[in-house]
């Protein structure tokens, strides 16, 4: 069933699918975000209870779930890494972090932005919020363990099991975190709701999602392809795709 | 459309600061992290490129060297 | 053969037990971390028990964190872990035995120093038995997850900040229940239930760490 998957365990296959797949990541990247965007921001309709504010929700909730989702995403690289032995997701792994840490940031920031006319403050020990600045903690652990080790190939194993021991920790770190704040609900800040997505609000939503979900794939296939030539800089196939291809029309 | 003039939509009804340095931000930051990586792969191929032309340089040196070595021991 | 392991068992103990200043250090940045909080906020009673638990939490694990790195530093520098690991015992239940030994010498010193603690913040008895059951529940899960981070940066120079970036986020979860069980006991609630969700947490890590620590031991001898 997964037989598939195999020959890309070698880094050369690898790198030709990236090189396949990364236009379409852009492409989907640019069509998505854009029509989503401009949708959020002239054509949906504002919120009854939160006016305009509410269009920053068009990319707060789709940067805060897909900081999650990379996660998961890079821990499962690293389990296909560790149980098989293959380099390439090792560097997957190693790919995904960088951006999964930079959409962690946009995810805090939009909340930030979204909380001071909401909640009256930047900063709010909200559910969401205190989960996704432990997640960014997370990242920050992870890509520094990777940088801290000369032998490339360690790096990757070691950050592997430090995202595993990470993902099994986010569902429990949620949790008890939403548990947490609900314990400790603040009295003096009211604390509007977030609304309750309607149908006219929902559609641009879903697209901007897809378009942040492209914009992670397209960023960390960059990076993937940066990570493979590094590694493999003296192998023959590396050679040849320099000299053949010249610089310009490879990079992105 | 939801709004009637361009700056009314610049205006965001009152929230005009908290969406734009939303949105800003998060543009900053997405073009920030393409631009590094697509400026790291550009210059990683280029340091290879350089590494292969002064390999070839070494090459073409060595054998030159050897070739005057023959010529003056003719 | 289990004779093997009871062996690594007193060779540790006797090991840490050479080593004082390094088992007492940890210990005496506890209490003065958590002395220092009545000379930062002041010394009113009603205060120092409101913040009691989360401060007496918030010092454990950092000065957990200082003790950790001994877990596994002297034995890879001078080789016995490699040594260990080519013996050919089990290294899942060498790792074992040696976090109940790290267990041994720097926890229990904490649960005996507890009760100083808990006077010093004015905790009443009903908080310092919630306190103490959370340590005893909270301290090995501490202990065996710190040491997969352990197992990782071991062979890496300078890892002790580095262990705390890694570790500090996942023991939230652990604060956040050990300090609402002590919260509930001062107000006279039942605490079981954050009891049992640390005894969960306790048990996944029973389960699935030696196998985590004994695998970034092999990633760190290469």
């Amino acid at each position: 069933m997964w037989k598939w998957l195999h020959p890309y365990a070698k880094t050369e296959n690898a790198y030709a699918l990236c090189n396949t797949l990364l236009p379409w990541f852009w492409a989907g990247t640019c069509v998505f975000l854009s029509v989503g965007v401009v949708w959020g921001l002239v054509f949906a309709p504002q919120d009854y209870q939160q006016f305009e504010s509410v269009r920053i929700i068009y990319i707060h909730v789709p940067s805060a779930i897909l900081s999650m989702g990379a996660y998961v995403a890079m821990a499962v690289a690293a389990l296909v890494g560790i149980v098989w032995q293959w380099r390439t997701a090792f560097m997957t792994m190693i790919a995904i972090a960088p951006v999964g840490a930079v959409v962690t940031f946009v995810a805090l920031f939009t909340g930030a932005a979204w909380g001071k006319p909401m909640w009256g403050t930047w900063w709010i020990w909200d559910a969401r919020l205190t989960s996704e600045l432990i997640l960014l903690f997370l990242y920050i652990g992870v890509i520094a363990l990777y940088g801290v080790f000369d032998d490339k190939q360690q790096a990757g194993k070691a950050a592997g099991v430090m995202a595993l021991v990470g993902v099994v920790n986010v569902p429990i770190i949620h949790y008890s975190v939403v548990w947490w704040n609900t314990l400790h609900q603040g009295a003096s800040i009211s604390k509007v709701d977030k609304p309750d997505v309607a149908d006219p609000m929902l559609w641009p939503l879903l697209i901007c999602l897809a378009g942040f979900a492209f914009f992670i794939a397209a960023v960390s296939t960059v990076r993937l392809k940066s990570e493979i030539v590094r590694r493999e800089m003296h192998r023959p196939w590396v050679q040849k795709l320099v000299s053949n291809d010249g610089v310009s029309s490879d990079a992105i | 459309m939801q709004f009637d003039s361009f700056s009314e939509f610049l205006h965001m009804g009152g929230y005009a600061f908290y969406v734009w340095l939303a949105y800003g931000v998060t543009f900053v930051a997405l073009v920030g992290i393409v631009t590094q990586s697509v400026l790291e792969h550009r210059n990683l191929l280029k340091s290879i490129v350089k590494e292969q032309a002064r390999q070839e340089r070494i090459k073409k040196s060595k054998t030159k060297s050897k070739q005057t070595l023959i010529d003056v021991s003719e | 053969m289990s004779s093997l392991y009871t062996g690594v068992f007193k060779r540790d103990l006797t090991l840490a037990f050479r080593q004082k200043a390094e088992l007492l250090q940890p210990l005496m940045f506890l209490v003065l971390v958590v002395s220092l909080f009545p000379i930062g906020v002041g010394p009113a009673p009603e205060i120092l028990q409101m913040i009691g638990p989360g401060v007496i939490w918030v010092a454990a694990i950092l000065s957990s964190l200082l003790g950790m790195e001994r877990l596994f530093r002297d034995d890879f520098n001078d080789g016995s872990l490699e040594q260990l690991m080519l013996s050919g015992l089990n290294l899942n239940l060498v790792v074992a035995v040696k976090i109940t030994v790290h267990w041994l010498v720097s926890a229990v010193p904490l649960l005996l120093l507890s009760p100083l603690l808990s006077m010093f913040l004015h905790m009443t008895v009903d908080m310092y038995i919630a306190l103490l059951m959370t340590l005893l529940l909270g301290t090995p899960l501490i202990s065996m997850i710190g040491a997969i981070a352990v197992g990782l940066t071991v062979g890496v120079s300078r890892g002790g900040v580095l262990l705390a970036l890694l570790l500090i986020p996942i023991f939230i979860p652990l604060l956040i229940f050990a300090t609402s069980a002590v919260d509930s006991a001062a107000l006279q609630l039942p605490y079981f239930s954050q009891l049992a969700i640390i005894a969960a947490m306790l048990l996944l890590a029973v389960a699935f760490s030696p196998f985590a620590i004994a695998y970034s031991l092999k990633v760190s001898q290469n």
